[in-house]
């Protein structure tokens, strides 16, 4: 099971839970696991990235997730 | 009616037409088709537009077209001569004294007239003289250092 | 990773742009002129907040020279929003604030566009169309945007993620959080607690070549732009979404560039250029004027920060808890978010909390500005770890190498760190001469680190080979600060060929593959990456093709440095000798006879792997009498992973030094009640220049990127980072003032001193 780690601020959207156990293949997986487990969740997820043990992916999309990845949403960043 | 203008560019006898508002900046790099000279900021404040007229370091950006009548400007285009860059240029190159080049043209032109009036400036020297040339990648460090090469490999050339 | 030895990497040959740029010829946005191109002028709003009740454009019309006039509501309203590169931005807002619909929020807002077939008659057009507007109050910082009553910029915005209080009629855009552990617990634990409110001005990117572009759009609605960008497929998309056209049918040429970082992902003039040249009929040229520049073009946030930071008597800092509010400008999107992340991203903490607001104010929408939201929000935090060691009698590197995170452990914004090498940094700091060199009279010295992600993301390249073993290599990346010649390096490198034989370009959006944006500190990194691989599957072609010549299974095709290395046993088929090594240029002569043209491409998605850190050390003199600090020295050490070419990589060390000290000691927009800049000139926004600065030391750190095949971390943003802490924490050391208000510029700087002197007097 990966952890997914949501940032404290999104755990208004969760009833207060920051960290969750999901089974999926890739993130686009996850992250539709996530909106079904958290309806509320699910605005706030448009404009996310995702870091998979430790590698931020800013379009978060089909990239594969490991039995035991470690994942991390934060908000999306821009470079200059 | 437009002003006709005759002029020495480079070397070259240059003639153009011009509206007695236009600015030497504007002739050279829409009617002359010579855009090496740049515009940052068209109040004479980033020297992106630093020319020569009759040897002195002007913003083009401050100098009115008509005024180049029956006088001689020197930009960045006239530096080189044939296949040899001019020193500066080449130093500028070897020291990789630019990143975005767009200041480039002005700093070589303020440091040949920085080099012709002084030939062996001090680095503080140097760079209260190119104090007039915004660069916002380098830092002006290997502009300097640039400057100060530049004027080491022309005193050995004289020297010789 | 294994140490690999390179022949080109690492070296400093002459960049294959360099004459171009020397001798003028390059040609840069406003460089280029097309046959039967018109001028593009824009009228902009006097008002900073305003309704816009109507717009009358006959005079203009009716002028002579004028063929094309065109206002905001002629422009498609988009509700899509396309990928900038790294972050969303929505492609309405960006229309809205290129040109008004039925409201201006900012002073300058362009509200109308007029082509003409002189310049000067364009400008004399806009300045005759005629708009009548409803003036509204301004709100120009974030405590007046977010104070009850406040005039509402946007009546729709809503605010996304956790909002404190409501999320309707509100003008705080965004707010993020971050937690971890229990930090009143964890400040209950402190032996020493340290407090600060911070504030830092609008600053812009200060870019010297002014945003430019011509465009033609055909009878058949398909167009061509040749814009000063970073991001030409950028151009292309929000171009064609706000202009109404197919991005099919558009192609956009990069000129070089003349500066950016950061400014110019943003398309600002390129879609009202198309609208006009599609209805003029010709193409439209556009150039910003330098005032334009600053008053409509994206800065970045002026921001206020609230930092506490607790810690042991030992220095283990322990809790931490930091608030942020920046100004987005008059759209939603300042980098806040990543402000919050960057804020504490040095430090191992155990309990901490991270607040970040983004808020609209009446001022132009910012853009990104070089590693955009982490100067602020480390100014801050590196200031309150400066106070911090100096309550604790601790080495101010000394108390950061006590709390450092390395790899292994869990950064604040979530992820674990892979290799880092902010330890080292400290380490290699600390014992830098400059460190402990004697100060004179009035001279005090700072040290501050800064942090960025560095960014990956989507790129593309093509490597070519001719018949004589020269490659050339196309990405779609304009070259800012040397890429090309990088780009050049690892063609060399991988196919073992002289780097002056490598032809780097950089294509447009029809011969490039898709590219996202040269910014990010992602070109040598991520581009790089498909570089190396294209060369790799040209160097893999080789090796089959010297196969068929030597009739030999392709696995049996060793390569070394340049060569294909027959098998033993392989014979020459004319002579029947035995078959000797060859190099590129002999096997690249026959191409024609062994399969074709050889040519190598690659495309790839990277993650944000490799982020950075950086540290710098400053010593200012201050003069009591004038205010006026000069840095007298400045030390900048970096952790790049590789770097391909050192003189570029000292240069982006050096120009983002430069830019933070600029937006520590002098920077700012200066606005008056109703919104207006004052000072929208290089004259008065004063950024440094030659005899402000020292020469900048470089310390280059190569803790290699596992990610990358030479290591390569991205490097040109984190070094605008250190700076604004590093001369803070000097102008502390040198004046016994906590400056928690930038620019630390002479006025305010005088008005401290005196009044230090006056309590101190007074006690």
């Amino acid at each position: 099971m990966a952890i997914v780690h949501l940032p404290s601020g999104l755990a208004q959207f969760t009833g207060g839970v920051e960290s969750v156990a999901i089974d999926a293949p890739r993130i686009a997986d996850m992250l539709a696991e996530l909106r079904r487990r958290f309806p509320q969740l699910a605005d706030q997820l448009d404009d996310i990235a995702v870091a998979v043990d430790g590698d931020i992916y800013a379009d978060p999309g089909y990239q594969p997730l490991r039995a035991d990845s470690d994942v991390h949403l934060v908000p999306r960043i821009a470079g200059g | 009616m437009k002003l006709h203008i005759e002029t020495t560019i480079n070397g070259e006898p240059t003639e153009f037409l011009c509206d007695g508002h236009e600015t030497l900046l504007s002739a050279l790099r829409n009617g002359l088709g010579l855009t090496g000279t740049k515009e940052g900021c068209a109040t004479g404040d980033c020297g992106a537009c630093s020319v020569l007229l009759d040897g002195r370091l002007v913003p083009a950006c401050l100098v009115l077209a008509p005024e180049a009548q029956g006088r001689s400007v020197t930009t960045i285009e006239g530096l080189a001569t044939g296949d040899a860059l001019h020193p500066i240029q080449r130093v500028f190159l070897e020291d990789a004294a630019l990143q975005c080049g767009i200041c480039t043209p002005g700093f070589i032109i303020a440091a040949k007239a920085l080099l012709d009036a002084n030939p062996n400036p001090t680095e503080e020297q140097a760079r209260f003289w190119l104090a007039g040339n915004l660069c916002r990648c380098t830092g002006y460090d290997k502009i300097i250092r640039a400057v100060l090469d530049a004027a080491a490999v022309m005193n050995e050339g004289a020297a010789v | 990773m294994s140490e690999r030895t390179f022949d080109v990497v690492g070296t400093r040959p002459v960049r294959h742009d360099g004459v171009d740029k020397v001798t003028g010829r390059a040609a840069y946005g406003a460089d280029a002129n097309w046959p039967g191109m018109l001028h593009g002028a824009l009228l902009r709003s006097p008002h900073a907040h305003a309704r816009i009740v109507s717009i009358d454009t006959s005079a203009a019309e009716a002028m002579p020279g004028v063929k094309a006039v065109l206002v905001g509501a002629e422009l498609p309203d988009t509700n899509a929003s396309i990928s900038l590169g790294e972050a969303a931005i929505e492609l309405r807002d960006m229309s809205h604030s290129m040109l008004a619909r039925t409201k201006v929020v900012y002073h300058g807002q362009a509200v109308a566009a007029v082509a003409a077939t002189t310049l000067d008659i364009a400008k004399e057009a806009a300045s005759k169309i005629v708009v009548t507007y409803d003036v509204l109050r301004p709100v120009l910082t974030v405590d007046e945007a977010l104070a009850p009553g406040a005039p509402i910029l946007h009546d729709d915005l809503v605010t996304k993620g956790a909002a404190i209080g409501p999320k309707t009629n509100t003008n705080l855009a965004a707010r993020y959080e971050f937690k971890r552990g229990d930090l009143d617990a964890g400040f209950d634990a402190a032996d020493v607690v340290v407090e600060r409110e911070f504030r830092t001005p609008t600053v812009h990117q200060g870019y010297i070549e002014p945003h430019a572009c011509i465009a033609r759009c055909g009878e058949d609605g398909r167009a061509v732009v040749w814009a000063t960008t970073q991001g030409p497929f950028v151009v292309r998309d929000a171009s064609a979404a706000i202009a109404g056209l197919d991005p099919a049918h558009v192609k956009v040429v990069p000129s070089e560039i003349g500066g950016g970082f950061g400014g110019k992902i943003v398309v600002y003039l390129e879609p009202i250029a198309l609208a006009l040249s599609r209805k003029a009929h010709r193409p439209v040229k556009m150039v910003m004027t330098r005032d334009e520049v600053f008053r409509a073009t994206g800065p970045t946030s002026g921001t206020k920060t609230h930092v506490k930071i607790g810690a042991k008597r030992d220095g283990t800092i322990v809790a931490a808890k930091v608030s942020l509010w920046y100004e987005a400008g008059a759209f939603r999107g300042s980098p806040v978010g990543a402000g919050a992340m960057c804020a504490l991203a040095p430090y191992r903490i155990p309990n901490f909390f991270i607040e970040a607001h983004d808020v609209v104010v009446n001022k132009p929408k910012v853009a990104a500005y070089r590693a955009p939201g982490s100067p602020m929000a480390m100014f801050a935090v590196e200031s309150v770890v400066d106070e911090l060691a100096r309550e604790l009698k601790m080495d101010p590197i000394d108390l950061r190498l006590k709390n450092a995170v390395d790899e292994g452990d869990q950064a604040a914004y979530g992820p674990k760190f892979g290799p880092i090498g902010l330890k080292t940094l400290l380490r290699a700091a600390k014992t830098h001469p400059h460190w402990s060199a004697p100060l004179g009279p009035n001279q005090g010295r700072g040290f501050a680190l800064g942090f960025w992600f560095n960014g990956g993301m989507n790129s593309a390249a093509t490597v070519t080979l001719g018949a004589d073993g020269s490659a050339a290599v196309v990405t779609g990346n304009p070259d800012i600060g040397g890429t090309r010649a990088a780009q050049a390096m690892m063609v060399a490198e991988e196919l073992g060929i002289d780097v002056d034989r490598v032809r780097p370009s950089v294509g447009d959006t029809d011969t490039a593959g898709y590219t996202d944006v040269t910014g990010g500190s992602r070109v040598c990194f991520a581009t790089g990456m498909a570089v190396i691989n294209a060369a790799a599957e040209v160097r893999e072609e080789l090796k089959r093709r010297a196969a068929k010549i030597w009739n030999v299974s392709p696995d049996a095709v060793a390569w070394e440095k340049g060569r294909v290395i027959p098998p033993t046993g392989a014979k020459e088929t004319k002579s029947g000798a035995d078959a000797q090594p060859m190099s590129v240029a002999q096997v690249a002569a026959k191409m024609t006879h062994t399969g074709g043209p050889i040519v190598g491409r690659a495309s790839l998605y990277a993650p944000m792997a490799g982020p950075g850190f950086g540290g710098h050390i400053c010593d200012v003199e201050v003069d009591p009498e004038t205010g006026r600090s000069r840095i007298v020295r400045y030390t900048a050490l970096q952790d790049v992973g590789k770097a391909v070419h050192p003189s570029y990589v000292e240069g982006q060390m050096q120009g983002g030094a430069a830019q933070g000290i600029g937006w520590a000691l002098n920077e700012e927009y200066v606005y008056n009640r109703d919104g207006v800049m004052e000072n929208a000139g290089f004259l008065d926004y004063r950024m440094p220049v030659a005899s402000d600065l020292p020469f900048i030391d470089t310390v280059i750190i190569e803790v290699a990127n596992p990610l990358h095949p030479y290591g390569v971390r991205g490097v040109g943003e984190v070094p605008i980072v250190p700076p604004l802490g590093a001369v803070a924490n000097a102008m502390r050391s040198a004046t016994g003032v906590r400056f928690t208000q930038l620019p630390m510029s002479p006025p305010r700087v005088l008005e401290h001193i005196a009044a230090r002197e006056a309590v101190a007097v007074g006690a």
